[in-house]
Order: structure tokens, then sequence, then C-alpha cells
């Protein structure tokens, strides 16, 4: 069986990938691995939501999941954090090298042209 | 009084030498050592600084900062008899001000960053994924260039999919050798003080000036440990290419204007490397730094 992050990252994808709200059995439906477990599916559809990934919705005796919020958002925060563009300039990450613009990109291509020549 | 006299002195003496260290350019032959400097320099100011505030305050017990302030905490009896007890009570205040600034400061920063750790963590696990070309480096589908580590007790190596397309493999290699050294050195813990200082003194030149030295320092010294398991020359190639590969639009002053002259500097360094410091001039450096790093709290304990 697959890890528990590992199985966590597989419903948010297939959650991710779908447009309306689903069951826990439609999930589990989905998933590849047919020897899971209806209670392991529900446990993390539950673990997901108390994090906050998750909005759920009842429906009937059911609860219906959807995701908090897009994929592209939560790339888009980690990659905002990744290239320091938080403008907060915290010591949380360190990071291989920064982009520069403009012109000083241009100093920089030049640089790069020259010492590919040599 | 002399002990009050001395640690202004040490605190302005830390002052004018770290205004020095920001526009010195041996730190470049020899970033580790430099980087213990600059810790030093940073420790004994403050010690200094709220030392010598407090030594002139308790100078009338006689019995140096630390036996001082505990006579005062026991017997809370501080006498204003005099306008100049006034003074006295002025610095008291102000030096366990400042000295409750220096100890909270870089406590909650270490609480927020490692808030913001783990939420990059729990991120991660939802949306990025192995590639078995870079095996052990979790890849994040996003078209622009970055590589960085998210430094803890298991830190992640992280690349985007766009550095893939933009690197050789010999450059990936390198770039992965860097962020290994951050690491492995745990750079960040050396980041970290520095930064909640920034945060508390935004206004302070000299603070965001050595901020940024200690910054690139601590890349040099990474680019260093790389050199010894990749080709410098890749790593230039690309440190310049990550350079050059802006796939975001630049926000409002979030890019230092340094930030290509601090790519250069890297550059050359890598492709023209400087002969290191000789090894009397480090032990030099090293030993005024512990001086410094012991002076503080011997004059905190001196009575007088």
């Amino acid at each position: 069986m697959k890890g528990l992050g590992e199985l966590e990252r597989t419903i948010m994808d297939i959650l991710w990938a779908q447009n309306s709200p689903l069951t826990a059995r439609e999930v589990g439906r989905l998933i590849e691995d047919r020897d899971l477990a209806p209670t392991t599916v529900m446990t993390v559809l539950d673990r997901l939501s108390r994090k906050g990934f998750l909005d759920r919705t009842r429906d009937g005796r059911a609860w219906r999941y959807q995701p908090a919020a897009s994929r592209d958002a939560y790339v888009a925060e980690l990659m905002l954090e990744a290239l320091d563009m938080t403008g907060d300039r915290d010591a949380a990450l360190t990071r291989f090298a920064r982009a520069v613009s403009g012109s000083e990109a241009e100093i920089l291509r030049k640089a790069l042209t020259e010492l590919e020549e040599q | 009084m002399i002990a009050a006299a001395v640690l202004a002195a040490l605190a302005a003496a830390c002052a004018a030498g770290a205004w020095r260290l920001t526009s010195a350019r041996w730190t470049w032959r020899a970033p580790r050592t430099a980087i213990l400097l600059w810790q030093s320099l940073g420790v004994t100011w403050g010690l200094a600084s709220t030392g010598a505030l407090l030594a002139y305050a308790l100078e009338p017990y006689r019995r140096g900062v630390v036996h001082g302030l505990a006579s005062f905490l026991v017997t809370f009896e501080y006498g204003v008899r005099a306008p100049q007890d006034l003074v006295r009570v002025g610095a008291l205040v102000a030096g366990l001000a400042l000295l409750a600034v220096l100890v909270t400061l870089p406590l909650a920063a270490t609480v927020q960053t490692v808030r913001a750790r783990h939420r990059h963590r729990v991120l991660l696990a939802l949306i990025s994924r192995d590639e078995p070309a870079v095996p052990g480096v979790r890849v994040v589908d996003f078209p622009g260039a970055a590589a960085y580590c998210v430094p803890g007790l298991r830190s992640q190596v992280v690349i985007s999919d766009g550095t893939l397309s933009l690197l050789s493999s010999d450059e990936l290699d390198a770039v992965l050798a860097h962020e290994a050294a951050h690491v492995r050195e745990r750079h960040d813990l050396v980041l970290l003080p520095f930064a909640a200082l920034r945060r508390a003194l935004p206004w302070s030149k000299l603070v965001r000036d050595a901020q940024a030295s200690v910054e690139l320092l601590i890349e040099m010294a990474a680019d260093d440990r790389a050199r010894r398991h990749c080709c410098p020359r890749r790593l230039a190639t690309a440190l310049l290419r990550f350079g050059t590969a802006a796939a975001l639009p630049t926000p409002q002053g979030a890019l230092g204007a340094s930030a290509s002259a601090n790519v250069m500097a890297r550059v050359n360094r890598l492709v023209r490397p400087d002969a290191a410091l000789p090894a009397y001039h480090r032990f030099l450096i090293l030993a005024v730094s512990v001086l410094l790093a012991t002076s503080a709290p011997l004059l905190w304990v001196i009575p007088g």
C-alpha cells in the first residue's frame, strides 16, 4: 500500500481533475489501488479537510469534497516564496540564485555568451 | 564608570567594523571566516550596547552588570535622589528594553520561520513529484527557474520543471551540489538572526547592508563547497542562465539593484578564482572574532 502522504497527493489530484464535488465512495472508485479500504479513503479525506485543503458539504448521509483552492494557486504560493517575491525577505528558504530584471539581465546574457565561447 | 565606557566603545567599534566589513572585498576570498566575523560582530554589538546602558545604570551598586542586575532585582531598590539618577533610570529602562528586543526578536523570527517552512513542506507534499532523473529532489511543475532548499531536520531540495529544461545535466549537478552545501552547513541558521535584526530595524542602512553581505557570503561558501564536486564553469553558466531566466514580472522593490552585480561576483570567482586568503590572515580574523565574542560577556561580569 502507498504511504499516507502519497495517498493524500493522489486524492488531491483526483479532486483537482474533477469539476464537481465527490463523495468518499466516488473518490475510492477513481483510485487505481482497488485494495484500499473505504475507511482509509474517508480518513484521508477527513485529514485533508481538517488541514484546510478540502471543503466539504453535506449531501444526504454522505459528505461531498472539493478542493479549497486550485493546484495552480498552491504552485504560485510556493514559487512566490521560492523566488523571494513575498517581499518580507525572511530566512525560511535558501535559494540558488535570483533572477534579475531588464537591462541587468543583458549584462548576464553577454557574460554567458562569452563564457560559452571560450 | 570604566566598564560602561569600555562597553560603549566596544559597541561603537563593532558598528564601525560592520560598516567597514560591508564594503570589504577580502571577505570573498574567505567567505567562511568572514561569516564567523560577522556573527561575532553581531553578538558583541548586542551585548556591548545593552551592557553599556546597564553598566551605567547600575554603576551605584559597584558590582558589575550581572551582579548589579541581580541586586537590583532582589531588592528592587533604586533610589532616585538627584537629577543625574534620572538619567540612570532612563539608561536602565533603555538597556532592559533593548535586551528584551534582542532576545525576543530572533525567537519570534524562529517561530515564524518554522511555521512558514511547515506550510511550505505540507504544500510540497501535495503538489511536488519525484523525477527519476534527479533522485531525492522534489520537482514542482512550474515553467520558471527555481532551485532552493527548505532547511530543517530533514531538509528538502526543490527545483522547478523549468529548471530541468533550462540547464544541462552538468549544470543541474552543479546546482544540486550548491544546494546540498546549504543543507549540510545549515546556512539558514546563519541567516536567521540577521534577517530578524533587519525586520526589527528596517530603516537602518547598516543592518540592511550587513544582511545583504552575509547572504552573498553564504552563497559564495556554498559555491566553494559545490566546486569540489562539480565543474566550477558549469556552476557559473548555471548561475548566469538562472539570472537571465526571469519568468515572472518583477514586483517593485522585491529584488535588490545589486542582483546582477552579485551574480557576476559569484561567476567571476568561479571562473577566475583569486588566491585564498593566507592561513595566518584567516587565523588572525578568527582570533579577533573569538576575542570580541568573549570580551563583552567578561565586561558584563567585572565590577566597576
